[in-house]
């Protein structure tokens, strides 16, 4: 092989490589990717029941509710609108009315949306920037009460 | 008053590191030995003064002296002693004088041990390393001075987030960015070589021992912070594919490929324009790992309260630093002259495919990673990338790359013998299939890709393994003399066996714990009996008490095991007291076949309790895999090649496969 030759030939494996890559990267981003809602984007386009999403939003105050055999429901809120949320299992150790959170899940037939996932931050000062962003266009002032409900975390006990 | 000697001699660094980034730059570039010579006192002079800051902060949080801002913002007087040195760190603008201090760590011991590099190589070099340590040091004064003080001073603290304290999460900053700024002097050494318009391999024999020392300190960091995520974050998990993680893991993969094109640069002289190139991006993701970490503009689970003035003054660093290098690149490429030839098959040419996979999967993260940020700002869509899209990016990727492992390191050098490597590798190859087929039958259950998965770390170990018996030339003479032949050996040669067996272990940990992990959540009220992968575990009762500053619910669970004493974890939920914040700790039994995983959950509203059970199978081997990565570097590392320094002029090529 002469070193033009050789060269092509690392050049074509590279591009292989590549393409396949590229083709990957399209097909997965296709496939997984999720959006992010809050309340009132769901009341200004409504998703189809089924479809995976993220929302976000506020914990409402005193929506937080233990049912039987680990269920847990409560209302995301922007202020603005609100979305009731059931969730089975153990909640993250920063879940607390008023704060700011992020479940993952699909909506139901009847406007409840059953999340399987509910996101913690390590901070609780931490406000998802999606959840700050779009609270900040809705013209929702973000006062410390907001990020610290009631100032003091209830005692674990 | 110690804490004012801290920030002036800060301002002090900032104004020697400015006199050093231009005077040996302009006198390498007027051959001026006066003006080079201020290169090596002005770097050492840095360490010091920049040394003395740190030791003021440090001084300001072991005192617990809350008049400064930081301290008051991120300790408290009834804090461990461990966590108030380690809260140094634990907080922005202590990290980054951390990062600053390790910068100018780098760049002193290349002013102390770089006398036999070429004079206006070490000139160019440390102007590079001080023009980087000029911007982080102006970061640090105008937008993250961690020695403002407030009047008057507070009594007590705020104290540093609980899930901080931890002696894991102690070492891992000091770790990463050991690794990241580390990847600054092979940047600079990029720099020195385009600016001198010459590479060869003396250049890449300078560049890879801070590079390899760079990759261990990340891939200790990495593996720790994965290691703390997953006692302390209570998921079960060890890795999330969050940006957060991502901004480390990308210079990792980046830091991989370089170390593997510098080999073939220092031995063949081939891939110069490339790994110069490379050394520009590692270093450069480097910073937009900074980035990413220090603006907090995207959304991550390790996302800590964020000041978005400062990320814009980290992205016009990044940018400023990436685009000048790559700019310098585009002008000065062309003059580096083509070295060796070498055919397609031939350990060169496996160490191309390294390259391309690993720099193809670097960019499939970095895609996964900016794509919201991306899509944002076109579409004002907001969107997640989670792990799936990774598992279908970033795993087929991996997987040739691990196949073909093993061959490339019986290639010869510039033309390789694929027959001949093939029958060299057919007992690794029959060890391979019999693990697959074992597997395959144990685990029928499990996905049926995790017995071949399992298989390809299997392969990549018996690899390994072959090459350093085949060195040794097992079979001719008898045992003594093989063992004579192991002993002797290259360090190089060790250290490469035992990182590949540890990328061949850590493979067989995330196959393990990936597809076989066991899970469930169930209520659990004093004496009832959950059970988990053939664990009967109970709830014996729920205990409160205090620890030295937070109160914690602990959970004590026993679980009997056959012909010992019965097992006891605690898993807790705690309180802390400043801030007032929950943390859950696990109760962990470790184990190499796998670890049994207890997370205390929230009281229900009968009076039992949430309790998560995991089995994690094989959970330790990927942390252990990291681990002889490190040991592997070390090795590696220790070689007297590489220890006693390159001569100043290349050697001929070798013929023999050395490394």
């Amino acid at each position: 092989m002469t070193r033009k030759q050789r060269r092509l030939a690392f050049i074509a494996s590279g591009l292989v490589v590549l393409g396949a890559a590229v083709g990957l990267v399209l097909v997965a981003l296709n496939d997984t990717i999720t959006f992010f809602k809050t309340p009132s984007d769901l009341a200004e386009k409504p998703l189809a029941a089924g479809q995976r999403f993220r929302l976000g939003g506020l914990v409402a105050d005193g929506s937080v509710k233990r049912g039987e055999n680990l269920e847990v429901r409560f209302v995301v809120t922007d202020t603005l609108k609100t979305v009731p949320v059931v969730y089975k299992g153990i909640l993250p150790d920063l879940f607390r009315e008023g704060q700011g959170v992020v479940a993952e899940g699909r909506l139901e037939g009847d406007g409840l949306f059953r999340a399987d996932s509910v996101l913690a931050k390590h901070d609780e000062n931490y406000m998802p920037p999606e959840v700050a962003k779009s609270l900040k266009e809705r013209g929702v002032k973000l006062g410390p009460g907001a990020t610290h409900p009631g100032g003091e975390a209830k005692s674990i006990k | 008053m110690i804490v004012e000697i801290g920030h002036f001699a800060l301002i002090l660094a900032l104004l020697v590191s400015m006199g050093q980034m231009v005077l040996p730059a302009v006198g390498a570039a007027s051959r001026d030995d006066r003006l080079m010579a201020v290169a090596q006192p002005a770097a050492l002079a840095s360490l010091v003064l920049v040394s003395i800051s740190f030791a003021a902060l440090t001084y300001a949080y072991v005192g617990s002296d809350f008049s400064v801002a930081n301290v008051w913002a991120n300790s408290h007087s009834a804090k461990p002693m461990l966590y108030k040195v380690s809260g140094v760190w634990g907080n922005h603008e202590g990290s980054m004088l951390l990062w600053v201090l390790i910068l100018v760590a780098f760049g002193a011991s290349v002013a102390v041990s770089g006398g036999h590099l070429p004079k206006t190589l070490q000139a160019n070099v440390l102007a590079t390393q001080a023009s980087i340590s000029v911007a982080f040091l102006l970061f640090i004064l105008l937008t993250s001075n961690p020695f403002e003080r407030i009047v008057p001073a507070p009594m007590e603290g705020k104290g540093l987030n609980p899930i901080l304290q931890d002696p894991a999460l102690a070492l891992h900053p000091p770790f990463l960015y050991a690794g990241y700024v580390g990847f600054s002097m092979a940047f600079s050494f990029a720099i020195a070589a385009l600016l001198e318009g010459r590479t060869d391999a003396a250049w890449a024999r300078w560049v890879r021992p801070w590079t390899l020392a760079a990759w261990m300190c990340l891939t200790l960091g990495i593996a720790m912070g994965s290691w703390w995520a997953y006692y302390e974050l209570g998921w079960g998990g060890w890795w999330f594919w969050d940006p957060v993680e991502n901004a480390s893991f990308m210079p990792w993969l980046a830091g991989t490929a370089l170390l593997h094109s510098a080999l073939v640069m220092e031995k063949r002289e081939a891939l110069k324009v490339w790994t110069v190139l490379l050394a520009i991006l590692t270093f450069s993701l480097s910073l937009m790992g900074t980035f990413l970490v220090r603006s907090g503009v995207l959304s991550s689970v390790h996302a800590f309260a964020v000041d978005p003035q400062r990320g814009v003054f980290i992205l016009a660093i990044m940018v400023l630093f990436t685009g000048g290098a790559l700019a310098l690149f585009a002008a000065r490429a062309g003059s580096l002259r083509q070295g060796g030839m070498f055919a397609p098959i031939s350990r060169e040419g496996a160490l191309v495919l390294n390259n391309v996979l690993l720099a193809t999967a670097t960019g499939t993260v970095l895609i996964g990673t900016l794509y919201p940020l991306v899509l944002e700002s076109i579409t004002g869509a907001k969107i997640s990338v989670g792990p799936p899209y990774f598992n279908m990016t970033f795993v087929p990727l991996m997987i040739p790359l691990l196949i073909a492992l093993p061959f490339g390191s019986f290639l010869g050098w510039k033309r390789g013998d694929l027959v001949a490597a093939r029958q060299r590798l057919m007992a690794a190859a029959v060890v391979t299939l019999g693990t697959a087929l074992v597997a395959g039958a144990l685990f029928w259950r499990g996905p049926w890709l995790a017995p071949l998965a399992l298989a390809v770390g299997v392969w990549v170990i018996a690899g390994a393994v072959s090459e350093v018996l085949f060195r040794a030339r097992l079979g001719q003479g008898d045992r003594a003399e093989v063992f004579r032949r192991l002993t002797n050996l290259p360090r190089s040669a060790w250290g490469s066996f035992i990182a590949h067996t540890g990328v061949g272990v850590m493979v067989i940990g995330i196959v393990g714990t990936t597809a076989w992990q066991s899970e469930k959540i169930v209520p659990m009220k004093a004496g009832d009996t959950a059970e988990i992968a053939g664990y009967r575990v109970t709830l014996k009762g729920i205990e409160t008490r205090r620890g030295p500053n937070f109160g914690e619910e602990a959970g004590v669970f026993e679980v009997p095991r056959e012909g010992r004493t019965p097992l006891l974890l605690e898993a807790t939920k705690r309180l802390y007291d400043a801030p007032r914040q929950p943390t859950t700790e696990a109760g962990i039994h470790a184990a190499l076949s796998g670890d049994l995983y207890i997370i205390l959950g929230d009281a229900q509203t009968d009076g039992s309790f949430a309790v998560r059970l995991y089995f994690n199978p094989l959970v330790r081997f990927i942390w252990l895999g990291a681990v002889l990565m490190f040991i592997g570097g070390a090795f590696s590392l220790s070689d007297r090649r590489l220890r006693v320094g390159a001569p100043r002029k290349a050697r001929p090529p070798m013929a023999v496969p050395a490394e």
